[in-house]
């Protein structure tokens, strides 16, 4: 039986990177004693999977891991006894069973939604609701991404599902594909945001909150959009 | 949510920034208006290192259990954030309240080996704290320091208010009382350190003058007030199963050195070898209960996570209780999904089968420590390891399916001869020749692997090679040629490997080791210069420490490749570890006489430890044949 475990992660945890979270889980669900299956073998290891790591310097409210166990106990109480493992800027959110053929949470995420604020006195000038709505109006978005070996540019737009700017006219709110074959980094947006805008980008200024992980209920030309969560129930 | 002393910017240039942010799994915080007294405990080497170090979780875990007291943790900065420290002047923090280190009342330090006296220093610049102990007001903590590295601190006497020697566990509520007594009655820095000093196992180097003779050795060390002690004790834990033990050791996020719940099962060795440090300094050998042990383990696991757990002792083989432990962690690890990760054990029949049940034998490797490579020579040494045992133990081990040995020995041993170093070369080949003979070839998985590494060995004190002279670089390397040549010669030479270790730090080690208090301005200067993590051979510069030697006029064969007289008097002779400076002459003369000695289990030698009155020094013999 596989749940499927919703977390979010602020403060000095946004220091700890993706691989030590996971050993952090690890011994947190030990300490918990929860009973979680184990792959077979000299050293068994616990049967868990990440849905997408998080940068570090990142904060999430929408991080999800999947968990193999043997034993269903409520799900309310699973929350809580992790929740009472966990050290000040971890919190679990949510635990849900999944149906018997869920894919793996990596497998399925297909999304993902972030929202962008500045550090004091990174704001620029020309954050307003005109020029976040002209940058997303745009038909293409070239862009130059960089990897460990090569260089590619190709247009962004396709993968970038949603741009616009809050009420407050601080924060912005972007939707980006976040598959392992096409994940788009939020500072890849606002790069390319700046530049529309003639202007370079300090990521630095940038202060980025995952807010949620989706997978797709729908076509990939007629997206539906939903949380990697959604498809799992209470028990 | 806590403030962190380093900002982001600075924390995501960093590597590895969670080394500086703390808020572990059982880190401990507590209101700062509720605690007399503030303690930073520093392991002053790279985090993942010192979050290794057991000594510092048992006091960590002491001092915190003491309600006027709050131990947080300190440890040096990395090259590449120390060089931001310095340049943007920010002072070095606490990583549990990221309060600055020098408004604490106590900075503590342990002090593990030679090659980590720069980073002392590093410590105390960082944390704005004046280098040198007499330049200190109270507007600076007391800096107090501790481990196996006390037991000769001359070399850093100028940078320490207090040396507390010995076993933190007894002494340090007795020091914290007078602490706060002291500040209560507004007495100076001065007159708390002169208090103190009167405490059993403090020394406060300020208050000790040395006169030398022409020669460079000393003539006299003496207290300058008549109410200090001439002679140091050691402070030790008579019972080492009623006392401090952390149940809820901190948990990093990263991936630590020794990532795994850690039972120490005994301290102290009752083998004697010469060239051990910690063998002497440890006497007598005292066990902790199995019983309380497996409460431990199994509450040490629970409250951590880890996913390992090993068992840590000078000489594991040599508990008695060991059978029965280990036994019952293999029960409990199993159902548990823990891995037991075992210490070098003695090769035998038992140790054989119970690393069968917990390593995957493919992967896993058997090691034994002859440290010489001939029987002359190990009897000078006093390593009762014969070969005889070492290829049975190996037959043993090749028929139950082990394939790859890992030996370790030593160069440059007292008295060591061409023939002693061939026997190195001899001893491997033979035990891979065991292996063609054990095993049919149609049961063989592969060919033999042998690994023999040596280390360049370095006299220490309170050891009886505490008067051996040490050997030069050239002298070292000439060695290592000379093995690897031997090693070249043998028929079964394609099975074995050699490893040998970088002659230049352990010349250096061996300075520091049984150095003097001319040293510190050394230490200082080097520091100055730029030296520090030393232990790291990526970042050590023996040019800087050799120039620098040469611009204090300290003449660096004085240290090392000197012969001592039998009556000198050492720097640490002040210092009074149980075993006494005649056991460890008399014993020095037996190596050079090729004559071993019984270890404490068989007989009693008179080192002078029983005076402890505790472990095997009361308690029954039981083995009457060395094993």
């Amino acid at each position: 039986m596989k749940l499927r475990i919703k977390f979010s992660k602020h403060g000095v945890l946004k220091f700890i990177g993706h691989l030590d979270v996971m050993r952090y889980f690890q011994k947190a669900i030990r300490r918990a004693e929860i009973d979680i299956a184990y792959s077979t073998g000299f050293s068994p290891h616990q049967i868990m999977s990440f849905a997408a790591p998080l940068g570090i310097g990142l904060e999430s409210n929408g991080e999800y891991m999947d968990i193999e166990v043997n034993s269903l106990t409520a799900s309310t109480q699973i929350l809580e006894t992790l929740n009472s493992q966990m050290v000040d800027g971890i919190q679990i959110l949510e635990v849900k069973l999944l149906p018997e053929n869920a894919g793996n949470a990596m497998a399925s995420v297909a999304a993902a939604s972030y929202s962008i604020c500045f550090r004091e006195g990174c704001q620029p000038q020309f954050l307003n609701q005109e020029t976040v709505k002209a940058f997303f109006a745009q038909p293409e978005i070239i862009v130059t991404k960089q990897t460990k070996r090569s260089e590619s540019t190709f247009d962004m737009k396709p993968s970038l599902y949603a741009f616009s700017l809050c009420q407050d006219n601080k924060t912005l709110l972007l939707t980006v594909d976040a598959s392992s074959s096409g994940n788009i980094k939020p500072s890849l947006v606002m790069k390319a945001y700046f530049e529309r805008n003639n202007s370079v980008l300090d990521t630095y200024s940038l202060l980025i909150t995952r807010e949620e992980t989706y997978l797709n209920l729908g076509t990939a030309e007629n997206r539906k959009l939903e949380p990697l969560g959604f498809i799992g129930s209470d028990y | 949510m806590r403030k962190l002393a380093l900002s982001d910017k600075i924390l995501l240039q960093v590597e590895k920034p969670a080394r500086y942010i703390g808020n572990e799994v059982n880190s401990i915080m507590k209101e700062p208006d509720k605690i007399a007294v503030r303690f930073a405990m520093c392991f002053p080497d790279v985090y993942e290192i010192g979050m290794s170090h057991l000594g510092i979780q048992i006091l960590y875990d002491m001092l915190n259990q003491f309600e006027d007291t709050w131990c947080e943790r300190v440890y040096s900065p990395w090259p590449d954030l120390d060089a931001i420290m310095r340049r943007e002047q920010i002072p070095l923090f606490a990583l549990e309240s990221q309060d600055s280190i020098r408004n604490f009342d106590f900075l503590g330090i342990t002090i593990q080996y030679e090659m980590c006296y720069t980073n002392i220093l590093q410590i105390l610049d960082l944390s704005g704290i004046p280098l040198l102990a007499v330049d200190r007001s109270w507007e600076d903590p007391i800096v107090i320091g501790g481990g196996p590295c006390v037991y000769n601190p001359e070399p850093i006497a100028d940078f320490f208010d207090i040396f507390y020697i010995g076993e933190g566990e007894t002494q340090y509520r007795a020091l914290l009382d007078l602490y706060k007594n002291c500040r209560h009655q507004n007495l100076s820095r001065e007159e708390f350190l002169k208090k103190a000093a009167q405490l059993s196992g403090m020394y406060v180097p300020q208050f000790y003058e040395v006169n030398y003779q022409e020669d460079g050795t000393i003539k006299s060390f003496v207290p300058k007030f008549a109410e200090l002690p001439v002679m140091i004790t050691k402070e030790l834990v008579t019972d080492l199963t009623n006392t401090y033990y952390p149940e809820k050791p901190v948990v990093p996020f990263i991936k630590c050195t020794q990532d795994r719940v850690v039972l120490e099962i005994q301290r102290g060795c009752t083998r004697g070898c010469r060239f051990c440090q910690a063998g002497q300094l440890y006497r007598p050998v005292r066990e902790r209960d199995a019983a309380i042990l497996k409460e431990y383990a199994l509450k040490m696991l629970n409250n951590t996570g880890y996913e390992e757990i090993s068992l840590s002792s000078l000489s594991s083989s040599d508990y008695s209780q060991l059978e029965d432990l280990v036994n019952f962690l293999i029960e409990n690890c199993h159902e548990k999904k823990v891995n037991i990760s075992l210490p070098s054990l003695r090769i035998d029949a038992f140790s054989l089968d119970v690393m069968k049940k917990v390593q995957d034998i493919k992967k896993s490797s058997l090691t034994f420590a002859p440290e010489a490579g001939s029987q002359r020579l190990r009897n000078v040494i006093n390593k009762g390891l014969t070969e005889e045992v070492i290829l049975n133990g190996a037959a043993l081990a090749f028929q139950g399916g082990w394939n790859r040995v890992k030996l370790y020995f030593m160069l440059g041993l007292p008295t060591e001869t061409e023939e002693d170093i061939r026997g190195i070369a001899e001893l491997s080949n033979r035990i891979a020749a065991v292996y063609y003979e054990t095993v049919p070839k149609e049961q063989r998985n592969g060919k033999v692997q042998i690994v023999s590494s040596t280390s360049f060995f370095v006299p220490k004190p309170f050891t009886p090679f505490q008067w051996a002279p040490q050997c030069t670089k050239e002298a070292f390397l000439e060695k290592a040629y000379l093995t690897k040549n031997a090693i070249k010669e043998q028929l079964n030479q394609k099975s074995i490997k050699y490893n040998w270790h970088e002659a230049d730090a352990s010349v250096m080690e061996g300075i520091l080791a049984r150095g003097d208090r001319k040293l510190c301005k050394v230490i200082l200067a080097a520091y100055q210069k730029g030296c520090i993590f030393d232990a790291w051979s990526e970042y050590y510069k023996n040019d800087i420490w050799l120039e620098t030697f040469a611009e204090c006029g300290i003449d660096i064969a004085f240290y090392t490749t000197r012969e001592r007289a039998l009556d000198e008097i050492f720097p640490w002779d002040f210092i009074d570890c149980g075993v006494s400076k005649n056991f460890l002459k008399q014993e020095w003369q037996r190596a050079l006489l090729e004559q071993t000695t019984p270890n404490c289990q068989v007989q009693c030698n008179g080192c002078g430890a029983t005076k402890f009155q505790c472990g095997i020094c009361i308690a029954p013999r039981t083995k009457v044949v060395e094993a």
